[in-house]
């Protein structure tokens, strides 16, 4: 019988698994719709800067730009909000959601961590550290190219939307000082809100990179973890 | 000089009909209703008029050439008269010293009361020598006449921003009027040149309420500036649609499409060209089939092409755009990723390799 199969190699080769509850619901949740949009914003984005090609017909009869921007702001809305949602989380959550936002920077030792794990990744070192949060060094990368970079997204962002609803309007009221302190210049704005859209891409990369690589290399789940909650530690 | 606008105007010859199309017309071009045409009708009636001082610093005369097309044959022959425009080195009649005098006769005597309307800006550079008016630098005239006026018109790009000629490398250190004189409140009426209408009705405006017009955080009349090219430009539709214009005279452009990817400007460009038009609201740059190049734009000379969407950005020192930049990053990152997963799974399978040989020999 499979089963009995089963047994017996699990009784052979198993080995106990430690797990720790890092990331609650929220969080979580908040996460993968963070991601999503994050994705629908640089897509589209690309597509308001570079518009695809132009389709011929009846005028009143399309709408591919007006939905583009739509998309575009509907889910910038989804990230701000999120984002706000997520700042809540780290005053209410367990200490793991505060990660991000606030860098121990002046404790030597995280410092200290944070150069082991830069040369656990050049592979100046055999084992890496077991880490029930984020290791040191990817708390710094988050805080950098997430909290800082999703700020900087949306204070240019919503600035460059408040254009677009007008002077007067909330978004020129609360964000519209945003493109005065940058030079005045919207267009100018525009390309270092598309400069971000790129530096964001390469945090992806670097991030989605370092979850698969670390969840097959180091000594604790990873991936998993941002579904399930629980992190797992291998020995 | 006690006499009133309106004593003016009758004394060269126009009549009461004329004067009052003259104030409707006023009050529909600045938005007011036809309520405000008679209290229109009573300043010019009853006040006297204001002094105005026209400097020319580093400029091209482009604002003086649209001013004086300004649409209506009223506001033309009127408003120049209205103004007092007590001096003007372009379009004045008195010369050399008798025109300096004046100068000097309007500080003294409207202390505090003159309005100062500056074309153009002063180079600093080499002690402002780049412009030399009556035998001194312009930044010396332009300090002594704003000391004593009321409140300073900036005409123009180049009196706003320092449009051309502060334009990299900004050889002679043109610098826009504001960042010269600080002590005084500043209208940025910019364009390149701004439209005669606009800048006729900021006049207008000044001398009918005896107050600023309302500005915008930049330091525009909100009324003329509030908006961009883009949100009042009769092509918007094909905008949302997705309709561009994909080449220069291609099947979109003659049947006119948008512009925005032929590198117009209008999204980022306030002005009310898309409202008021030029020449008697005959036209605008978009409507004959070229985009916005942006000209009333802080900078705008040094932002990138006229051509492109996405410009080119000069801080990092290479031409290029946000794009090329970008994706040359995550290209970058990209290879450094794969590479480094390549050592990463050469490294393991060497690893792995011995621990199962390793434990191959234990099970035996």
């Amino acid at each position: 019988m499979l089963a009995q199969q089963d047994a017996h190699e699990a009784e052979r080769n198993a080995r106990l698994v430690k797990a720790v509850y890092v990331y609650e619901a929220p969080l979580r949740l908040w996460h993968w719709v963070n991601a999503l949009a994050i994705t629908v914003l640089a897509i589209t984005g690309y597509f308001i800067g570079k518009p695809l090609p132009s389709i011929a017909g009846d005028t009143s009869a399309q709408y591919v730009m007006g939905w583009i921007r739509f998309l575009h702001f509907a889910a910038a809305y989804i990230f701000a909000i999120g984002f706000l949602g997520r700042i809540y989380w780290a005053l209410v959550g367990n200490h793991h959601a505060r990660q991000i936002f606030i860098l121990p920077i002046f404790n030597r030792n995280w410092w200290g961590e944070v150069l082991y794990e830069l040369r656990w990744y050049l592979f100046l070192v055999k084992e890496p550290n077991k880490y029930v949060g984020h290791n040191p060094m990817a708390q710094l990368m988050m805080f950098l190219f997430f909290t800082v970079g999703a700020v900087y997204m949306i204070l240019t962002g919503f600035a460059l939307y408040g254009e677009g609803l007008g002077a007067g309007s909330w978004a020129d009221h609360m964000f519209g000082w945003v493109i005065w302190v940058l030079g005045g210049n919207s267009l100018q704005v525009h390309n270092m809100h598309r400069l971000g859209m790129w530096v964001t891409l390469c945090f992806i990369i670097v991030h989605i990179y370092a979850a698969i690589r670390e969840d097959i290399m180091s000594r604790q789940s990873l991936i998993s973890t941002m579904v399930s909650g629980w992190r797992m530690f291998k020995d | 000089m006690t006499e009133t606008f309106y004593d003016v105007l009758r004394r060269q010859g126009i009549t009461r009909r004329s004067f009052l199309k003259f104030c409707s017309l006023t009050a529909t071009s600045l938005g007011l209703g036809s309520a405000a045409a008679p209290q229109i009708a009573h300043a010019l009636e009853t006040k006297p008029r204001t002094p105005v001082l026209w400097l020319h610093g580093l400029e091209c005369t482009c604002c003086s050439e649209s001013f004086i097309r300004s649409a209506h044959p009223l506001t033309k022959d009127v408003v120049l008269s209205m103004l007092s425009l007590d001096y003007d080195d372009t379009l004045m009649a008195a010369a050399g010293h008798q025109a300096e005098a004046i100068l000097d006769e309007i500080r003294t005597k409207y202390k505090g009361n003159y309005i100062l309307a500056v074309e153009g800006n002063p180079p600093l550079n080499e002690d402002g020598m780049f412009a030399i008016q009556g035998g001194r630098p312009f930044i010396e005239k332009l300090r002594e006449t704003a000391a004593d006026c009321k409140a300073i018109i900036s005409w123009g790009s180049c009196a706003s921003w320092g449009c051309v000629q502060a334009a990299k490398p900004n050889p002679t250190r043109a610098t826009p009027v504001h960042k010269v004189i600080t002590d005084k409140p500043i209208i940025k009426v910019p364009g390149c040149p701004p439209i005669a209408e606009v800048m006729t009705a900021v006049v207008t405006y000044m001398l009918t309420f005896e107050k600023l017009p309302e500005l915008d955080r930049m330091g525009r009349p909100k009324m003329f500036y509030g908006q961009r090219i883009h949100d009042k430009c009769y092509r918007r539709p094909h905008f949302d649609a997705g309709q561009f214009a994909e080449a220069w005279d291609d099947e979109g452009s003659r049947k006119g499409y948008c512009l925005y990817k032929m590198g117009c400007k209008g999204p980022t460009t306030y002005n009310a060209c898309s409202t008021v038009r030029w020449n008697e609201g005959v036209s605008f740059p978009i409507q004959s089939g070229h985009g916005c190049i942006g000209c009333s734009e802080d900078g705008f000379w040094d932002k990138g092409s006229f051509y492109d969407r996405v410009t080119d950005i000069k801080q990092f020192g290479i031409e290029a755009n946000a794009d090329k930049v970008g994706a040359t990053a995550a290209g970058v990152v990209g290879a450094a990723v794969a590479a480094h997963a390549a050592v990463t799974a050469l490294a393991r399978a060497r690893s792995k390799s011995g621990i199962d040989i390793k434990q191959g020999q234990e099970e035996r």
